[in-house]
């Protein structure tokens, strides 16, 4: 098994150092996702504006790869109108799902493209997604509580 | 104290493991540390199921034929094996189910269902422990939530034993049920379960013991321990998945009521009502695990040709070895038992700064195979401050050279997460 195709450094600098890593308001909606195999938890918060994602934050408890996940899906969709982050999201998921025959694409997933190995781990893939399940959830959340308005 | 057990020739017992001598990827020898998640199966085993469909199989209890007799004597035969095996003192008091959460389940629900002396309801108290395996929580949950009845448990000491120190107040008047780990699938602890049966008999409180972890590993006479059911599973005894235990006092399976409804488990079926078959058969509705049944006779066959003093001898020596090699590891706290005292094998531990996926991920990589994850002990990790850990477990196979292995691993995770 090579370990450094699934560790890649940019992973591990996620894990040592998370980006918008804790839980802040304002936000519309939060979502907390289980991964009930392994106990691992995310509660993550979601705050958009004006059809656009101003904020990402969370509480993460959790192995390195579905830490360092979930900081580089803050990095991808803060910033971003909800649709283009929802384009991120899929992308992330079918890389994930792909069984390590998806070539990730650079300019949509950035930082994203070193979980490519992951796809090989299937032990590992629900770490990956963690954090992006509770994203997605919290989002879809979130519009519906807008369209209520 | 009987005396000196015999010392376990490893090597030998190995090479009864087929799967021991696989390679891994990059042709790694296999280190195989997660017998308490399951254990691996000796060639006995794997001949007994062959042998059974090349040869036996057909259903057990009615066929009216040569196979059908082969098969069902083999079943039976099974059961008599498994009631000697862990002192039972007839057979007709060992119950096959498909595993040790299927025997606590059904012990739970028909405990929800019973009128009269065992019936529990409001005001009734169950009486458990945070060390349990969620399938000895849940179920106690399910049952205090449908029959009005509150759950109570042991807390734990630092050093991951049971709080005795309440035991006055926890086991009273209205304790109806205490249902105990014997081993813990987590901390290692080996609890004193006959002394809390007493405790539990003195009240009128049934007892329930989850024998997972012991059975596999120490000599067990459930007579003794005072318990009225005893639950374990064969794959973690050498046998297949998928067949499991209840062992429980005759008169109580007698009297309460019945679990699952079907076929073999009746004495007459009419359309305005039925009757049910004496136990154990009252108990196994359906077409049981047959091959499985088999499996684990020959487990427990292969498990008594070693003896179980010196299987247990054994695993004693591992566990001390290993606590001692992970005692040497900076950042690495055991939680559980610190000495081998009272202690079984499995050993589960955090390294600081490193995940227990992480962890065993670098390890896997080395060809060490340990669990990580909170081993369905959610409370018992919630009582150490962790949300997960990492758990070696050695069997009878397990040799000090593959501790050595898991010890060279470990520091290689420090390594590799920078934290060394």
């Amino acid at each position: 098994m090579d370990l450094d195709s699934l560790y890649q450094e940019i992973i591990l600098d996620h894990y040592r150092s998370p980006h918008h890593a804790g839980l802040r308001e304002p936000y519309e909606a939060e979502s907390h996702q289980v991964n009930p195999t392994c106990g691992d938890e995310v509660t993550l918060r979601v705050h958009l504006d004006g059809g656009t994602v101003a904020d990402v934050s969370y509480d993460a408890l959790g192995c390195s790869i579905s830490q360092a996940s979930t900081s580089v899906l803050t990095d991808l969709v803060i910033g971003r109108p909800v649709a283009d982050a929802l384009v991120v999201h899929a992308e992330f998921l079918a890389l994930m799902q792909g069984r390590g025959t998806v070539e990730p694409d650079e300019d949509v997933l950035e930082d994203g493209v070193a979980f490519a190995g992951v796809a090989k781990f299937p032990a590992r893939i629900k770490c990956a997604l963690l954090g992006w399940m509770a994203w997605k959830d919290a989002v879809a959340k979130a519009t519906e509580g807008q369209e209520d308005r | 104290m009987s005396p000196e057990p015999a010392v376990l020739d490893v090597e030998r017992v190995r090479a009864d493991f087929p799967i021991l001598s696989r390679r891994l990827a990059g042709d790694r020898p296999l280190v195989y540390l997660d017998s308490a998640n399951t254990s691996q199966k000796p060639q006995p085993v794997l001949d007994s199921l062959d042998a059974h469909y090349r040869l036996h199989n057909a259903n057990v209890g009615r066929a009216v034929h040569q196979l059908g007799d082969a098969a069902t004597a083999a079943y039976e035969q099974s059961r008599a094996k498994v009631a000697t095996f862990v002192g039972a003192p007839d057979a007709s008091e060992v119950v096959f189910t498909k595993n040790a959460s299927e025997s606590l389940n059904l012990v739970a629900n028909v405990l929800s269902w019973a009128r009269g002396e065992h019936a529990v309801g409001p005001g009734d108290e169950v009486v458990i422990s945070e060390m349990e395996h969620h399938s000895n929580i849940v179920p106690w949950q399910l049952l205090a939530e449908r029959t009005g009845a509150t759950l109570r448990w042991f807390g734990l000491t630092d050093d991951g034993r049971l709080d005795l120190s309440d035991v006055d107040s926890l086991i009273t008047e209205r304790t109806k049920v205490v249902s105990l780990a014997w081993v813990s699938n987590m901390l290692g602890t080996v609890n004193p379960v006959a002394d809390i049966a007493r405790r539990a008999h003195d009240v009128g409180a049934l007892v329930v013991l989850d024998a997972s972890q012991a059975v596999p590993q120490l000599p067990v006479d459930v007579a003794a321990t005072g318990a009225d059911f005893v639950a374990f599973t064969g794959h973690k005894m050498l046998g297949p998945t998928g067949i499991g235990v209840l062992w429980g006092r005759r008169a109580l399976l007698e009297e309460l009521p019945v679990f699952l409804g079907g076929g073999s488990m009746i004495e007459t079926v009419r359309m305005e009502g039925s009757t049910w078959a004496a136990p154990p058969a009252k108990y196994e509705a359906g077409t049981p695990p047959i091959a499985e049944a088999v499996g684990l006779g020959a487990a427990v066959d292969y498990l008594t040709g070693l003896g179980m003093e010196t299987v247990a001898a054994h695993e004693h020596a591992v566990t001390e070895y290993a606590l001692e090699g992970l005692r040497t590891i900076a950042g690495v706290a055991i939680l559980g038992p610190a000495d081998a005292v009272d202690r079984g094998g499995a050993v589960s531990f955090v390294v600081d700064g490193v995940h227990p996926h992480d962890v065993s991920q670098v390890l896997d990589s080395d060809g060490v195979a340990v669990r990580a994850g909170h081993h369905c002990a959610k409370p018992a990790h919630h009582r150490f401050g962790v949300q997960s850990s990492t758990r070696a477990s050695a069997y009878l196979y397990t040799t000090k050279s593959e501790i050595d292995a898991l010890v060279d691993g470990i520091h290689r995770v420090r390594k590799y997460f920078k934290v060394a």
